[in-house]
């Protein structure tokens, strides 16, 4: 008896995306051995940890219909921020890190009131965020990096493993799972997914619109400050001009991961895949030896041509 | 037209409070004179090296009145530098063929951002977002990465260094693409076209206009102008610079339409307060570098937060005054 | 048909005097409505009459102006569709107001979702939606999206959500445009089972087959005003169509006796001609012909196809099958551009979405179609813009200070007196009017008209579409009248007389039987 594998429509676009995810990794481990070794997986995981939480936040920016162009940025100001919380005022590790954390929130929900309230494109009002955050960034520091190496309570932190997974890529796990479960399981979640479906029926249909707006971006905020913490647990350091337009690369991870730029349509699943792929992709020219980023960003422009064209073509089909 | 010279008020105002600033701080911005067969001084040089911002700028007003944006023109500036290194050292083509070859495959780079959104349909955001990462990549491919210096070519150099008719060569080119511009929109129907197509492009359609046309070509228009600033650019530095070479321009050049009174949402453009905006954005960037407060330079870094606070303020009295219309003169709904 | 026996002494709702106004526009003047439990009461109205209005200050999207609301004895106001739900009325729109991509099951409850230890319950969401949807005869699977089901699926989802909110008011708005014969009869099985239940419906639709078939009591507005509440039993249907569009069927002496279109002469050539075109949920399968310099008038009641039929004349719809001819050579790519070169004109029913470009000047909206005819090169010169725009601001007498104001500050009328100037420059063959005169002054009308009249002389062809069957009557040399998108008749010269077309829109005749009738 033959069974034919049946996909529904609305999972097609996740299913290419795993389908990539898994020949890319196929050929990986063929290619360089030891690739699928433990030790490299949690290595995988554990660099693109930063690039993940920001692309969580984004998720559910994107998912909303809108757009948020400063993670990159708040990445940069949370880490040398936090540098000097422990380096130059010497906050304990308990105080520094959750207000790095409100930091973000804070310039989150700035954008996000802006938006809402002033009704401003998020392109605009998030450009801004970004060109804040990183001035201040570089403001704040006469070095660009500073150093957190041999800080007596920071580097317990950076030393932490577990089953070979380091800070960072545990928390990126955790928060993948956690970000799912929102998405999936919270009245919160649904409400960004109806409001990326159709604000205005949202609005119709009583939901409130106002509010989970702005928390979606001050969700964002804290995101990308989470990040800059697990950059600088990752790199031991505080650096104003990391993150250089990662959001590009936290918009294509979204976007591969099948979630529509228009909003409504996502899920936090192909996110996470979608990180993994930009993630091989990167670390594929250190294998082949030469360290030209070139071939990544060609592959990565690709992709999102391939799955946006997949995308629009499935829209199409859905119209008619 | 007197809407048209309300809007600039604003742009002109500003830069006229940063020109002056300037001149307090140095008195000899204003001063122009003639060494070496053409004008020069401060002024010039800021002229001089606002040319690329004002050109990608020229572009982008179209495209952002068509109620789109083109992310790429940073991406397509280095590719245009790529192009025209590889060319002049590694096939030893002659200046003009060169620059014949790398504005066309501007051109195409532009047409396929066109191509994307016209036919296929995809958001602007993303089909140009497509062409910024693999554009850049693409540029670094074929420089492998490696800063190729120019030399040799003093044909080459002439477009950055050079002189016509008094002034340096990039300025002059940038009038002429911007006389272009404005003749190409106002002296043929294409304006109208560019804003009743970003305005409302179903009524367009209805009345017979070629919607699908018009998008294409403000795209490829787009491009066209990236590889002009990227040829400028490259021979500016004379070499070909494919990860440094229009960085975060696109956002400066986005930043122009905006400050020049274009909104973002399409339809009525403004080239001259582009033009303005592009100026503005440079002029900022100079006076940052020159101010002293107590005999210390400003760092460099205050000009990212400058730019914040500007948008910002560009886009609330933006939108104020659009409140102000709506509840003026309310439609009813 | 049962008429429910109701109780009169207290209404589940109760509007007394709604006024609400917009800039330059009173749409509700001292409207009163009221609703029974257990009664399904029709809203009916033309265009402009109101009735959307009412509906959006019910349902809180608008805030009234002056009078009261009362729901079950008290006083309710509504800040927002939230709040109204949350007070027990929930809408049904048109469009479906809810999210398509979403699942059913979610669209049902989403913002209330049932939950455990603060988490979503999904099963228990599923089961909560089937238990929604069980009184409404539908046992599908509420986890596929909603857009995979049909229009009539998705109204009855709609309705489902409102079941689930306890609701004791249900509105629907136009719930059958997208229905077909079969699920406008499964709707109308739920809505009485509704209404046995308690339920309180206001049905607003302008198919009066099946507002007689399915209410209890109707409500009439015109041009912002209440004519009336009537027992549908009590009200023929003739008298309804009068009351609706405000001619007194007696009365008609006065439009029959002028004939603002001279005769023409009988051997004029067809300049369009459409055979057998149809289009699924917009018109069936019908043939239309026009001569050159003739005035064919579209008549019937709102959603009858007119507009439709306009759509499928110009190219903004292509047939699903049937051709159309323009001069006798068939038209094979359908879209606006062909049609212009064919030299024909729509001025669109809706000038918001189709028509003005808000944000560009009088002058350049006018000369908007002539300039895309003759391409982006041969730029028309400013100064002949300039005339151009001059010359029909008079002749139409637009309402603006010069040809430089933008065109979205202009009233309704003046904007549409805008766009049929930009069809007028075009000097075309054929013109398609859709609702001309609607929002303008009876001065305008007059100047209108005559202008048409004179370029019909001239040669032009027009075809003419208007909810003012006084208006059709009189301009027309040849009427089409149409009912529920089918043509049911055409009538000529001297049988050109509003009673008669009144009787057959309302079913009570075909055209023979007009004839005859008033033959005898």
């Amino acid at each position: 008896m033959r069974t034919r594998l049946r996909i529904k429509p609305q999972h097609l676009s996740l299913f290419a995306t795993a389908a990539v995810f898994l020949l890319l990794y196929g050929v990986a481990t063929l290619r360089y051995p030891g690739f699928a070794s433990w030790f490299q997986t949690t290595a995988l995981i554990a660099d693109n940890a930063p690039l993940g939480l920001a692309a969580i936040g984004m998720t559910f920016v994107i998912l909303s219909g809108g757009i948020d162009l400063s993670v990159g940025a708040i990445i940069a100001l949370s880490s040398i921020l936090l540098a000097k919380c422990l380096v130059v005022w010497n906050l304990p590790v308990p105080l520094a890190i959750p207000t790095v954390l409100v930091g973000g929130i804070l310039f989150g929900t700035a954008s996000g009131v802006m938006i809402r309230w002033f009704r401003l494109p998020p392109f605009l009002v998030t450009l801004a965020a970004m060109f804040l955050a990183r001035g201040i960034a570089l403001v704040l520091t006469e070095e660009k990096r500073l150093s957190i190496a041999g800080h007596a309570t920071f580097d317990p932190l950076v030393d932490f493993l577990l089953f070979d997974f380091n800070l960072p890529a545990l928390i990126f796990v955790v928060g993948i799972v956690l970000a799912i479960g929102v998405a999936r399981y919270t009245r919160f979640g649904r409400n960004v997914y109806a409001i990326g479906g159709s604000e205005q029926s949202a609005l119709l249909m009583g939901l409130p619109v106002g509010r989970t707006t702005v928390m979606i971006y001050a969700l964002s905020g804290l995101c990308a400050a989470g990040g800059g913490i697990l950059y600088a647990i990752g790199s031991q350091s505080g650096d104003a001009s990391v993150a250089q337009l990662l959001e590009l690369d936290a918009i294509a991870a979204v976007v591969i991961g099948g979630t529509l730029l228009s909003g409504g349509v996502g899920s936090m699943g192909g996110t996470l895949l979608g990180v993994l792929i930009l993630g091989v992709i990167t670390v594929v020219p250190v294998y082949e030896g030469d360290l030209n980023s070139w071939w990544t960003k060609i592959a990565i422009g690709g992709l999102l041509l391939v799955f946006i064209v997949l995308q629009r073509l499935l829209q199409r089909q859905r119209n008619s | 037209m007197p809407e048209s010279l309300r809007k600039l008020c604003w742009p002109l105002a500003a830069l006229a409070v940063l020109l002056l600033f300037n001149a307090l701080l140095n008195p000899e911005f204003f001063s122009l004179h003639f060494a070496e067969g053409r004008l020069t001084g401060s002024l010039v040089d800021v002229l001089d090296r606002a040319t690329p911002v004002l050109l990608l700028s020229l572009g982008m007003t179209l495209v952002i009145a068509t109620a789109g944006v083109d992310l790429s023109v940073g991406a397509v500036m280095a590719m245009a530098g790529s192009i025209s290194a590889v060319l002049l050292t590694d096939f030893g083509m002659p200046v003009l063929p060169t620059l014949l070859i790398t504005l066309l495959a501007s051109l195409a780079a532009g047409a396929w951002n066109g191509l994307l959104v016209s036919m296929l349909g995809i958001q602007p955001i993303v089909a140009t977002l497509i062409l910024m990462v693999a554009g850049r990549g693409i540029a670094q491919l074929l420089t492998d990465g490696q800063i190729i210096p120019i030399e040799g070519h003093p044909g080459f150099a002439y477009l950055g260094g050079g002189t016509l008719f008094f002034l340096p060569v990039t300025i002059t080119i940038a009038l002429a693409a911007a006389l272009f511009t404005a003749i190409a929109v106002r002296y043929t129907a294409l304006g109208l076209f560019i804003e009743s197509a970003g305005e409302n492009p179903t009524a367009s359609r209805y009345a017979g206009l070629n919607v699908r046309a018009v998008r294409l070509l403000v795209y490829t228009l787009s491009g066209l102008f990236a590889g002009v600033a990227g040829l400028i650019y490259a021979s500016d530095i004379t070499a070909a610079d494919a990860n440094n070479a229009g960085l975060y321009l696109e956002l400066d050049a986005i930043l122009a339409v905006v400050i020049g009174g274009t909104a973002l949402s399409g339809g009525r453009f403004f080239l001259a307060g582009s033009i303005i905006g592009a100026l503005i954005i440079q002029t900022l960037g100079t006076t940052i570098l020159m101010t002293q407060i107590g005999g210390q330079s400003i760092p460099a870094e205050w000009n990212l937060i400058v730019k914040a606070i500007v948008v910002l303020v560009v886009c609330l009295l933006q939108s104020a005054a659009l409140r102000q219309i709506l509840t003026g003169k309310g439609v009813r709904g | 048909m049962t008429n429910r026996a109701t109780s009169t002494n207290s209404p589940l709702l109760e509007l007394r005097g709604i006024t609400k106004g917009f800039p330059g526009v009173l749409a509700l003047d001292g409207v009163d409505f009221t609703l029974q439990a257990g009664e399904i009461h029709a809203l009916l109205g033309e265009n402009g009459a109101g009735k959307s209005t009412l509906i959006k200050v019910l349902t809180g999207v608008y805030r009234r102006d002056t009078g009261s609301m009362q729901l079950g004895g008290l006083e309710i106001d509504p800040q927002n569709p939230a709040q109204a739900e949350q007070l027990g009325i929930s809408t049904v729109y048109q469009e479906v107001n809810l999210i398509p991509e979403l699942s059913v099951a979610e669209n049902i409850s989403i913002g209330r979702q049932p939950q455990r230890y603060g988490l979503i319950d999904w099963q228990a969401c599923r089961l909560r939606a089937q238990e929604a949807l069980a009184p409404l005869e539908l046992s599908i699977d509420v986890t596929q999206p909603l857009r995979t089901y049909s229009i009539a699926v998705q109204q009855m989802v709609a309705i489902a959500r409102a079941l689930d909110q306890q609701a004791k008011v249900l509105v629907l708005d136009e719930p059958t445009s997208s229905l077909d014969t079969a699920e406008v009869e499964q709707l109308f099985r739920v809505m009485r089972r509704l209404r046995k239940d308690g339920m309180g419906i206001v049905f607003v639709s302008h198919f009066l087959d099946q507002v007689y078939a399915i209410s209890d009591r109707l409500t009439v507005l015109r041009g912002g005003n209440l004519v009336g509440e009537y027992e549908a039993v009590s009200l023929p249907r003739l008298e309804l169509i009068s009351k609706m569009i405000g001619e007194k069927v007696a009365q008609v002496a006065e439009m029959e006796n002028r004939h603002a279109a001279p005769p023409t002469t009988d051997d004029q050539p067809v300049v369009l001609s459409a055979q057998g075109i149809q289009r699924r949920n917009a018109i069936k399968k019908m043939d239309l012909e026009i001569c050159a310099g003739e005035v064919v008038g579209l008549a019937g009641l709102l959603g009858s196809g007119r507009t439709e039929t306009a759509r499928l004349l110009f190219g903004i719809d292509q047939p699903d099958s049937g051709t159309i001819e323009v001069d006798g050579k068939i038209v094979r790519k359908h879209g606006p551009r062909t049609a212009i070169r064919n030299r024909i004109a729509l001025a669109p029913e809706d000038r918001k979405e189709a028509g003005i470009i808000p944000n560009l000047s009088v002058r350049e909206n006018i000369v908007l179609a002539l300039q895309g005819r003759r391409g982006w090169l041969r730029r028309i010169k400013r100064s002949d813009q300039q005339l151009l725009a001059d010359r029909f601001i008079r002749a139409l007498n637009i309402a603006t200070p010069n040809s430089e104001k933008l065109a979205g500050q202009l009233s309704g009328g003046n904007q549409q007196k805008v766009i049929l100037a930009r069809w007028l420059a075009m000097q075309p063959k054929i013109l398609i009017l859709d609702e001309p005169t609607r929002g303008i002054d009876v001065g305008a009308k007059v100047e209108i008209e005559n202008l048409v009249a004179e370029l019909c002389a001239d040669g032009m062809a027009l075809l003419f579409i208007s909810s003012e069957l006084a208006e059709v009557c009189r301009d027309s040399h040849r009427i089409v009248v149409l009912r529920d998108q089918r043509k049911i008749g055409e009538l000529t010269g001297e049988e050109i007389q509003l009673e008669r077309i009144m009787h057959i829109i309302a079913d009570e005749q075909t055209t023979e039987e007009a004839e005859d009738r008033t033959d005898a």
